[in-house]
């Protein structure tokens, strides 16, 4: 069993830091991770364990995440992945990257700041090695504890998402940044063509996709070419059976290549499958609508009912913007919806192989229960 | 659909659990009485047997009928076959239903009858129950178990413990409790315990040793058309070893990762799904701490005591929405009751964390191992919630009582030793604190115990800030505030500092250091809530509530905190009534209570809840948020009795009795000056702060006295010592005899009749008063003795002696509310041992026996409410109500099962007849008594006196065509008096037949031993026969006058003259409630069942004549 302590103890002197919401809140906190100013939107998350797969999320680009769970850091963070998911085994064509093992969802944390209210600088875990705050500090990446965190997510919850800064006594104040505006989707696709696996052809669209996705097709038997988001995909005669159009963060409509790329898809009928943003690209090339949520959904227990069955299913999610369900053309259905606010989880096409869910069927961090998602989807690509 | 809906064959019928047991506590009273109005809800008529009357499910109002009667197949098959109910609940009463349950299933009572099994089916039941089939459908599955086998004889266990390895794991099917488990080391172990356990169940397991691997729990819930959630996870502090019942444990689990979490999880739905549950259940496994190798343990097909602490812990009613799954409705289809608004169908996310405390009473138990293990032997359990596991830990510790006043500097003895932390007592958590204050290193002592590292780095956490607080010159507010924040009290920061616990109170609310309110609802304040389901933590600055700001009707209501021998279920019924009193008269209730088993902190019975600590601090603290009206303290047992005091010294209204008058009844001098002065009898007593002294008024009074150590330090109990010598040694027990500490010693009075009386008063006017009697004789505590009322044994006069004395201590006290006397009577003379200014044990008990509401008329008197008295005749019943006690001996290893003055029962229940012959056989059948159908009879009576005040009664044995057995003393005088009989001789007189090989229930189905001297600590032949009556399930009776009754009972009464009859077929049923002003006591049955005629006892039958009161006096 490894146990250990971060080399900050909290008891020695932390700096003070505050949380400064764009209509004026003020959260007092204490600093645990780099010392560094942050600015994003701020977002809360109500899952209450899986802290490295949600820092590793691209999906949370720009945001300052709180934790609505307040003990975090508990069982530490294990060794980093290998900087190179580029170490390819083989050559040429035969290349294969590999993954980083769970729970790095990507090589890196991709979010702003994070908020607690209980940072534990004391972890324990066997694949433990480093404490949450030093991982924070080797990333660069600011950390506040003493968080009124449930202060905070009420007042998200009656204001809608707000944006913010973590400020640290000692250090330059920075800006607030709507990171909305910006296409976050190409910050954090990948530059490059990978492969993973052997099997049924693939293609990912990277739009800031979790690895996990990567890790379950190759698992069931799938080759996954991952590509950069902005890939148009016109290889001809076409090599893959299916795409998956991968998470990611931000508005949708700002990923307009993408949007182009699924049109294309649409109309050739290659089976599909959208997670997250894939869902809402899905949507918007199919013509539908996408809005930003009052305070989207961030959480391991969101319940969605299969509107086929009537099942209702434990679901992992990440978004702040979400399809509109009346918005569909001809031919596409709802798939799922959301049992609490009725929003749409998910569509599919009549007829063709084409479908999407808001949700993360990979999981990582949250449930497992709709892999079925992705072994159906396997089962269309190879017919 | 599976379950009845409208219509004729509407009626279901749901078993529970009996009286609290080690094991089997109040959260079956908790998850009944949600179930039964969920059930409601839906249409369904609910009837319900359960003998345990001090609950709140069997208050009318709630099932349609009540049955108090046994929890056997017996009684009912009885009830099922007389009234057809179409469905049965069996997932509501512990284990005692599910047993009940799976006999009748067995017996093809449910098929000859047509009764359908609500909820998981029969079958799922039997794989999850029996031990092996259930390893061996797991591992059909590819789950993985621990290696294991089954064991029907004992040369097979010893084969498998050979393959398998020692140590060795063993356990008992069907029972709970980790009952007669144990980890063994070595073959002439496991013979011995082997050859125990055969006793009591068919089959033992022997399985692999998984001591030390986390011990992690789901709560799951599965609807019929396969929705499955996981509403909890808990982790157990106590690694794998350490019964779930006997471990800290924390929700939701905080040393897993993600993938681990959800590994679990989905594990569980996969067993669960296996097996075809539709309900609730809980699932236990074990978890490597070096490894991803995780073992399934268990699977509970019911709610459990985990159940309900996972709804309490996550604000989610897991027994509502199993009730309603089991009547066929859908998990999407249901609502989370928190909002309303979102669906039943998900997980709740938690935002604090709560830790869970077991509560013991090891000291209770004279002879008892003090090391816990994979047995279960707490007596109840406390919920802390915070938001840092410092400051849960902290609150939980201070919840459990006996004046601890959090994780650190508590001046109690640990008795935990340091250098064997791996070997748990119940104070080992303090112990950790300690042996880190002394320097050990986390990773040893995680080594050491197998306790995760996280855990006591926490631990850790809280010694080096109190470290930093001693050693601080000045208190700035930063540290301040951190102390809060991880859990330190008031009184902690104020020993730490050297400072005056007022001082710091005052200091921190300068500095605006409070605890903020937040509220528990499922959804991590996702969505808005409805319910106000509160606790405080320090840990956050915002208020989620503000007391509307209209008319204040806010009355704090104070529950009992942990249950415990001597305050358990009956003081929740009392402060639920309380509430439900309050609310007629419509004000606003606030409780406060922090034991999850209870009914009280259901925060879907139309109260706002805090979850919170009852201490003064944290009173203090809500009195500054609510500003209540006043406080009811007399409700919730001694724990907030003891706040009268510092609430009156702090301005805080207390409602009803005032603190100074409650003093006068507590404090020992000024309730005896204030008896010489009413002239009221009391026996001689004397406070002694040395040993000399204690002598000397020995010697003045004559022996035998009562001695009564100062329980807090020593953990001494109170004795009967009947010469010098046991004066010597009793005060040897008191570890300490002083002017600080003093013992107070009191004439034991000898031959005493024991009666109580259970008042209410209001302004020192006496408005009714409920006479009880004990069986036994005084020297038997009043929690153990059997109760009797209407008294049948009394003369006129003493009973009007006693409503006198009552009246006049109403009047000299000022009561207003609830109280309680404690009376001896022998000689036609009265005196009083006891004075309690608050609700008793017995307030359950006589309410509803006598269908008088004692608490509605009480908490009407404490709010100002004109209230004229009650009508003694309306207390004139004709018809019995007995009250027995219920023992857990068999959990506590060692423990003397002889009754003493110091309590010793669990839990109790209680039974109506038209005699008391049948009243009490059927108390006691619900207490677990069998009736000695073979006939056979040991018999063991002590003193010569007793001898011969037994002779009738093993006379009347003989008539009836028992067989009787005897010891050699006993022998030998029913020899002379020429009772036949056949001796049985003990191991040391090496003579056949032995009494050792008689003790088992094949041979003997009832001993009557009474033992001889007063409360001796013998570990003689007496006390072997007694435990091993207990270790062996034979019943036993050791008390005379018990015993005499039991006699006569059984002389005259079978089993079928025992009549299954309902509740509201002896208690005349009240028209509903009206809100009443300045009128009579309102009954406590409210509703007449729908439908039902009233009727009385005996049915169709005659009306059996009233018991003439003034019959033979004992
Ligand atoms: N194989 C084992 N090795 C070590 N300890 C065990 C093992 N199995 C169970 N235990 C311990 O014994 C306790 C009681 O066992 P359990 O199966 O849960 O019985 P119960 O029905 O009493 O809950 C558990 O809580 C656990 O701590
Ligand atoms: N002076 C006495 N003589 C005989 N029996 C006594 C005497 N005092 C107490 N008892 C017995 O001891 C029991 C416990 O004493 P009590 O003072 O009621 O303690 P507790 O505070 O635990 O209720 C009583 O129920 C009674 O049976
Ligand atoms: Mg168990
Ligand atoms: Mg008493």
């Amino acid at each position: 069993m490894r146990a250990g302590r971060g080399t900050g103890t909290v008891r020695a002197e932390p700096l003070k830091g505050r949380l400064v919401l764009e209509d004026g809140a003020v959260f007092e906190g204490r600093s645990f991770g780099a010392a560094v100013p942050a600015a994003g939107e701020v977002v809360f998350t109500t899952g209450m364990v899986g802290y490295p797969e949600a820092l590793t999320d691209p999906s949370y680009r720009g945001q300052i995440l709180s934790f609505t769970y307040p003990s975090i850091g508990n069982y530490g963070v294990p060794e980093y992945p290998q900087p190179a998911a580029d170490s390819p085994e083989g050559d040429g064509d035969d290349a294969r990257a590999i993954l980083p093992p769970r729970p790095w969802e990507s090589d890196r944390i991709h979010l702003s700041g994070v908020l607690c209210a209980s940072y534990s600088e004391n972890f324990s875990h066997h694949a433990a090695r480093h404490s949450l705050g030093d991982w924070l500090k080797d990333q660069g990446i600011a950390g506040l504890t003493g968080i009124d965190t449930r202060a905070l997510t009420k007042r998200i919850r009656t204001r809608g998402s707000l944006l913010g800064r973590i400020e640290i006594d000692g250090h330059p104040v920075p800006g607030l940044t709507d990171p909305n505006k910006r296409n976050l989707v190409a910050e954090v696709s990948t530059r490059r063509v990978r492969r993973y696996g052997r099997g049924t052809p693939l293609v990912l669209l990277d739009c800031g996709g979790k690895n996990n996705q990567v890790r379950m097709l190759v698992d069931r038997g799938a080759e996954v070419r991952v590509v950069p988001w902005d890939h148009a995909l016109l290889t001809r005669p076409r090599d893959y059976a299916g795409v998956i159009l991968s998470n990611g963060p931000g508005d949708p409509r700002l990923a307009a290549a993408a949007v182009q790329t699924v049109r294309r898809l649409v109309r050739q009928r290659v089976p599909t499958l959208g997670i997250c943003l894939g869902h809402q690209l899905l949507a918007l090339a199919a013509g539908a609508k996408t809005y930003k949520m009052k305070f989207g959904h961030r959480a391991h227990n969101q319940p969605c009912i299969d509107l086929r069955t009537g099942r209702c299913y434990q679901t992992s999610q990440n978004h702040g913007f979400a399809v509109d369900g009346e918005t569909l053309p001809g031919g596409f259905k709802p798939w799922f919806v959301n049992a609490n606010d009725g929003t749409n989880e998910g569509l599919r096409h009549e007829r063709y192989p084409l479908r999407s869910v808001q949700f993360h069927p990979e999981a990582a961090p949250g449930p497992a229960g709709t892999e079925w998602i992705l072994d159906e989807f396997l089962a269309e690509a190879r017919r | 659909m599976t379950g009845p809906r409208r219509g004729r064959r509407n009626r279901v019928l749901l078993l529970g659990s009996g009286a609290l047991k080690i094991g089997e506590a109040g959260e079956f009273d908790y998850s009944g009485s949600q179930a039964i109005k969920a059930l409601k809800e839906e249409g369904v008529e609910v009837w319900l047997i359960n003998p345990n009357i001090a609950t709140i499910q069997t208050s009318p109002g709630l099932a349609d009928r009540i049955f108090f009667l046994p929890v056997t197949p017996e009684f009912v098959e009885r009830v099922i076959a007389e009234h057809r109910p179409r469905g049965l609940l069996l997932s509501f009463g512990g284990q005692t239903a599910l047993n009940c349950g799976l006999e009748l299933h067995r017996r093809g009572v449910l098929k000859r009858y047509g009764v359908k099994v609500l909820g998981s089916p029969i079958s799922a039941i039997e794989m999850t129950e029996d031990r092996a089939r259930f390893a061996q459908e797991l591992r059909s599955i590819g789950i993985s178990v621990p290696r294991s086998a089954a064991a029907r004889t004992l040369p097979a266990a010893l084969k498998i413990a050979r393959r398998i390895g020692y140590p060795v794991m063993m356990r008992t099917g069907f029972t709970l409790g980790g009952r007669g488990s144990g980890i063994v080391h070595t073959e002439a172990e496991l013979r011995a315990r082997a050859n125990e356990a055969f006793t009591s169940s068919p089959q033992i397991l022997i399985e692999e040793d998984l001591t030390g691997w986390k011990e992690i729990e789901y709560e799951i819930v599965r609807d019929r058309a396969d929705n499955i959630i996981t509403v909890c996870n808990m982790e157990n502090v106590d690694p794998l070893g350490i019964h779930t019942g006997e471990s800290i444990v924390v929700a939701p689990s905080q040393t897993l990762t993600d993938r681990e979490y959800f590994l679990l999880r989905d594990l569980s739905f996969k067993a669960i799904r296996h097996f075809g549950i539709v309900g609730e259940c809980n699932i236990q496994f074990a978890l490597d701490p070096r490894s991803d190798e995780y073992r399934v343990i268990e699977v509970n097909a019911r709610l459990s005591r985990s159940s309900a602490l996972a709804s309490k812990a996550t604000g989610y009613p897991l027994a509502r929405i199993a009730a309603k799954l089991a009547l066929g409705r859908l998990l999407p289809d249901l609502k989370n009751s928190m909002n309303d608004t979102t669906t039943a169908c998900f997980e709740p996310a938690l935002d604090y964390l709560v830790v869970k405390m077991p509560k013991w009473d090891l000291e209770k138990f004279r002879g008892a191992s003090h090391f816990i293990g994979s047995e279960m032997k707490s007596v109840g359990e406390v919920m802390a919630i915070g938001r840092s596991f410092e400051e849960a830990l902290q609150k939980g510790c201070r919840m459990l009582g006996d004046n601890i006043i959090g994780l650190v500097d508590n001046d109690f003895n640990i008795r935990q030793s340091l250098a064997d932390l791996a070997t748990p007592t119940p104070r080992r958590v303090f112990a950790l604190a300690e042996a880190v204050r002394r320097g050990k290193g986390v990773a040893e002592l995680a080594r050491q115990t197998g306790i995760d590292a996280w855990f006591l780095s926490k631990m850790e956490r809280i010694v080096r800030l109190r470290a930093t607080l001693g050693g601080a010159s000045t208190l700035p507010d930063d540290l301040l505030r951190e102390a809060k924040e991880a859990g330190f009290s008031d009184a902690q920061i104020a020993r730490a500092t050297g400072r005056k616990e007022a001082a710091i109170a005052a200091a921190r609310r300068a500095a605006r250091i409070v605890p903020a309110t937040k509220q528990i609802d499922t959804l991590a304040a996702e969505w808005p809530v409805r319910t106000n389901y509160l606790y405080t933590t320090y840990q956050g600055r915002e208020d989620d509530t503000t007391p509307g700001a209209g008319e204040n009707n806010r009355v704090l209501i104070l529950g009992s905190g942990a249950y415990r021998i001597g305050s358990s279920v009956e003081f929740d019924w009392c402060c639920v009534s309380a509430a439900a009193a309050l609310r007629r008269l419509g004000y606003a209730p606030v409780v406060v209570n922090c034991n999850p088993e209870t009914v009280s902190t259901d925060y879907d019975m139309g109260h706002t809840l805090y979850f919170e600590e009852l201490t003064f601090e944290r009173l203090r603290d809500i009195w500054d948020k609510e500003r209540p009206r006043g406080i009811l303290l007399a409700f919730g047992g001694q724990i907030p009795n003891n706040l009268a005091l510092a609430c009156g010294r702090a301005g805080l209204p207390v409602l009803g009795t005032q603190p100074e008058d409650i003093d006068r009844a507590e404090d020992r001098h000024k309730f005896s000056t204030l008896l010489d002065r009413l002239g009221v009898p009391q026996p001689p007593w004397a406070e002694v702060s040395s040993r000399r002294e204690a002598a000397r008024f020995a010697a003045r009074v004559g022996y035998p006295v009562l001695v009564r150590p100062s329980y807090v330090l020593s953990g001494a109990a109170m004795r009967i010592a009947a010469d010098g010598a046991a004066l010597a040694a009793a005060l040897r027990g008191a570890a300490e005899v002083s002017r600080q500490h003093p013992v107070v010693i009191s004439k034991f009075i000898q031959g005493a009749k024991e009666l109580e009386a259970d008042a209410v008063a209001s302004q020192g006017r006496l408005l009714g008063v409920a006479v009880t009697e004990h069986v036994e004789n005084a020297g038997v505590h009043s929690g153990d003795a059997t109760v009797v009322f209407p008294p049948q044994k009394l003369y006129l006069e003493t009973v009007r002696r006693i409503r006198d004395v009552t009246a006049r201590l109403a009047r000299a006290l000022k009561i207003t509310g609830p109280f309680n006397v404690q009376y001896l009577a022998i000689d036609n003379e009265v005196m009083v041992i006891e004075c309690n200014l608050r609700a008793s044990r017995s307030f359950p008990f006589i309410s509803k026996v006598s269908g008088v509401d004692f608490i509605d008329l009480a908490t009407r008197a404490m709010m100002g409410e004109t209230v004229s008295p009650v009508p003694a005749s309306l207390l004139d019943l004709d018809y019995v109500g007995v009250k027995a006690p219920q023992f857990s001996f068999s959990r506590i290893k060692g423990a003397d099962p002889a009754l003493r003055v110091e309590m010793a029962s669990t839990g109790e229940v209680a039974c109506l007849g038209n005699d008391l012959p049948e009243a009490f056989l059927k108390a006691i059948l619900s207490a677990g008594f069998r009736m000695p159908e073979k006939k056979r009879v040991l018999l063991s009576i002590g003193s010569e006196a007793d001898k011969v005040r037994f002779l009738p009664s093993a006379r009347l044995l003989r008539e009836r065509g028992y067989t009787i057995y005897a010891t050699r003393g006993t022998s030998k005088f029913l020899a002379a008096h020429g009772v036949a009989h056949t001796r049985l001789y003990k191991i040391r007189e090496r003579r056949s037949p032995s009494l050792l090989d008689y003790i088992t229930p094949d041979r003997l189905d009832l001993i009557l031993n009474v033992p001889l001297g007063l409360d001796r600590k013998e570990l003689t032949d007496g006390y072997i026969i007694r435990r091993r009556a207990i270790d062996y399930g034979v019943p036993l009776i050791t008390n005379l006058q018990l015993a005499e009754l039991l006699v006569k009972s059984l002389a005259t009464k079978s089993l079928q003259d025992l009549r299954p009859l309902s509740y509201e077929a002896y208690v005349p049923v009240g028209e509903p409630a009206r809100v009443p002003e300045g009128t009579g006591p309102v009954p406590v049955a409210r509703l007449r069942p729908p439908g039902a005629g009233r009727s009385r006892p005996g049915g169709r039958g005659r009306v059996a004549a009233p018991v003439p009161l003034q019959a033979d006096r004992a």
